[in-house]
């Protein structure tokens, strides 16, 4: 469904993301790991058009969409949350939604009961007519959720949308990301808790420096001793297997 | 809209509508006029201002044009005002275009946007000055001949109607703005661009058609002043101070409200009056607006339909649980 070739992107002398190659099929859940600056988020950036590539392409169901502008990308089908959650501040959580439905219909009424649904599909139900400044961190996160999927994507890809949760929140939007794949929605997303990770993904690519490490299931990839380097620093596989060992 | 808000918007234009009929002092017919006139070249700049949260500097400039087009056709071409109008607000719209891609297309915002708008309104004065098809500084002369088709009135009433109904206009545009997906894309554009366009909107060309928008409502004020007023120059169909009057009586009202241009126009004509009237200094008007507006954006950041919206909100904030300051602050 999504497949990325050779995805350079440089910032001046830095190489953020170095000849990247990754691809998601259709029906799955893939995550994107890595340390902080591994580049996790530029790479989502140039996924869907906010930054342009300086090498490498990327195309969705077979057709290339490089030099796109974000919002041809989401009428394609594949659309973005934000890490820092983006709310229209002024508006209700309710109008936010709405924004997202109206990517289909240029009806009030369907935008709103389309809205309502996929509020209630993610929890937000009691929170409709509350101004998106007056909502937690979680409901924010929930709210980036929501607007994306009213779009009624094919893809979504969501960018930490679990950070600064507690264990309780995790685990309903883990269920939730669940339903969503399973209405038939593919999914691609930046994570850092691990436990999400572990429990959601299909397949798992690590992002370290800018350049892919280690792919594959979450569970090889967790144990994988370039990965654990990656985190912990050089020579760190080698003494937890020394204290493991002991 | 609410059922009690569809009887009150009603009720006062019966109201409206009527007013001529009880009302016998010219003078308060013509202030009423004006009102209007200031409501509606304000809504216009609430479009972009308020709705879409592009500020522009040079409204004018779309007024300005509009009065010319339809002015130039009547005198050179002895085109009738009526079919004008149509020509201004096309005018106004077309200027709108260029100016919208042109500055929309580079990427510019906020001030950057509200300047270069400021430097297309002071071009177009520079420019009619140094035309010849302007009457250049001379100005161009109206002949004086009552009529529908030449949109002149030999009583106020005439006028009064005339811009009741471009008020009605303008306000029909904001109702549709409010319960339709384009007024949503501009809403979404105005709180935050990145997140609108990764919501599939295209942000570029909404900002344009809100600019355009903004442009023929200004355009067909013009041809109205050039008929109430007959008399164009330069510095009257492109003056600053216009362009900041429409920012000041929706900032005063309320920006991306449908009333709040309304509200704000009647409250500074009202100032303007009362200071006329009892005091006899010139140009204190302008101190008082000045403070007028320095204490609504102070303390009244929503305008005056604040507050009248900020009791819903009040109930809003004390909902929040504990742990909402410190949440907001991390996410940050």
């Amino acid at each position: 469904m999504l497949d990325v070739r050779g995805i350079t992107k440089r910032f001046g002398g830095l190489v953020a993301v170095s000849s990247v190659d990754l691809s998601v099929s259709e029906g799955e859940i893939v995550s994107l790991i890595g340390p902080n600056g591994a580049g996790k988020t530029t790479l989502f950036a140039i996924i869907a058009g906010f930054l342009t590539p300086d090498e490498g392409e990327v195309t969705l169901n077979s057709s290339s969409i490089n030099g796109l502008k974000p919002h041809k990308i989401c009428q394609r089908g594949m659309v973005r949350t934000f890490q820092i959650t983006q709310p229209f501040a002024g508006l209700t959580t309710l109008e936010n939604i709405m924004v997202g439905a109206y990517a289909n219909t240029t009806d009030y009424d369907i935008a709103r009961s389309d809205a309502e649904r996929v509020a209630e599909m993610v929890g937000m139900s009691s929170q409709l007519d509350k101004s998106a400044d007056g909502l937690t961190v979680a409901g924010r996160k929930r709210l980036e959720l929501a607007r994306a999927l009213a779009t009624n994507p094919k893809l979504l890809l969501l960018d930490e949308v679990m950070a600064g949760l507690n264990p309780t929140e995790i685990d309903e939007v883990v269920q939730i990301i669940k339903n969503i794949r399973d209405s038939g929605v593919t999914i691609f997303l930046i994570e850092h808790v691990m436990k999400a990770v572990i429990n959601l993904s299909d397949r798992t690519y690590v992002l370290n420096d800018g350049t892919l490490i280690a792919q594959g299931t979450p569970h090889s990839v967790a144990s994988d001793p370039i990965v654990i380097e990656a985190y912990l620093g050089h020579g760190a596989a080698e003494t937890m297997k020394d204290r493991a060992q002991k | 809209m609410s059922r009690n808000g569809a009887v009150m918007l009603l009720v006062s234009a019966v109201v409206l509508l009527l007013a001529p009929y009880f009302i016998e002092s010219k003078f308060y017919l013509d202030v009423l006029t004006l009102i209007f006139f200031t409501a509606y070249i304000g809504q216009s700049w609430n479009i972009l201002g308020g709705y879409a949260g592009q500020f522009s500097f040079g409204g004018v400039m779309f007024f300005g044009t509009g009065a010319y087009a339809s002015t130039i056709l009547l005198t050179t071409f002895g085109v009738p005002p009526i079919i004008g109008i149509f020509a201004a607000i096309f005018a106004g719209a077309g200027l709108g275009f260029i100016v919208g891609y042109m500055s929309f297309r580079s990427g510019l915002r906020g001030s950057y946007f509200a300047l270069i708008t400021l430097a297309f309104a002071e071009l177009l004065r520079v420019l009619a000055n140094s035309v010849e098809f302007t009457g250049g500084g001379v100005g161009l002369f109206l002949t004086y001949a009552p009529g529908l088709h030449n949109l002149q009135f030999d009583t106020p009433v005439g006028f009064y109607y005339f811009s009741l109904l471009l008020l009605a206009i303008s306000i029909l545009i904001a109702l549709w703005l409010e319960r339709s997906r384009f007024g949503a894309q501009l809403a979404a554009i105005r709180e935050n661009q990145d997140a609108a366009e990764a919501l599939g909107i295209d942000t570029l060309r909404c900002k344009i058609y809100a600019i355009m928008i903004m442009g023929g409502m200004g355009g067909a004020a013009g041809t109205f002043y050039a008929q109430k007023y007959l008399y164009l120059d330069p510095p009257i169909a492109y003056s600053i101070s216009l362009s900041v009057e429409m920012l000041l009586v929706t900032i005063v009202g309320g920006m991306g409200t449908v009333f709040g241009p309304l509200i704000g126009a009647f409250v500074l004509h009202i100032v303007n009056e009362i200071t006329r009237h009892f005091l006899d200094t010139p140009g204190l008007s302008l101190i008082v607006y000045g403070v007028i507006l320095v204490l609504i954006i102070s303390y009244l950041p929503n305008g005056l339909m604040g507050l009248f919206k900020s009791r819903s909100k009040a109930s809003d904030d004390a909902g929040l649980g504990p742990d909402e300051t410190g949440g907001a602050s991390k996410d940050a």
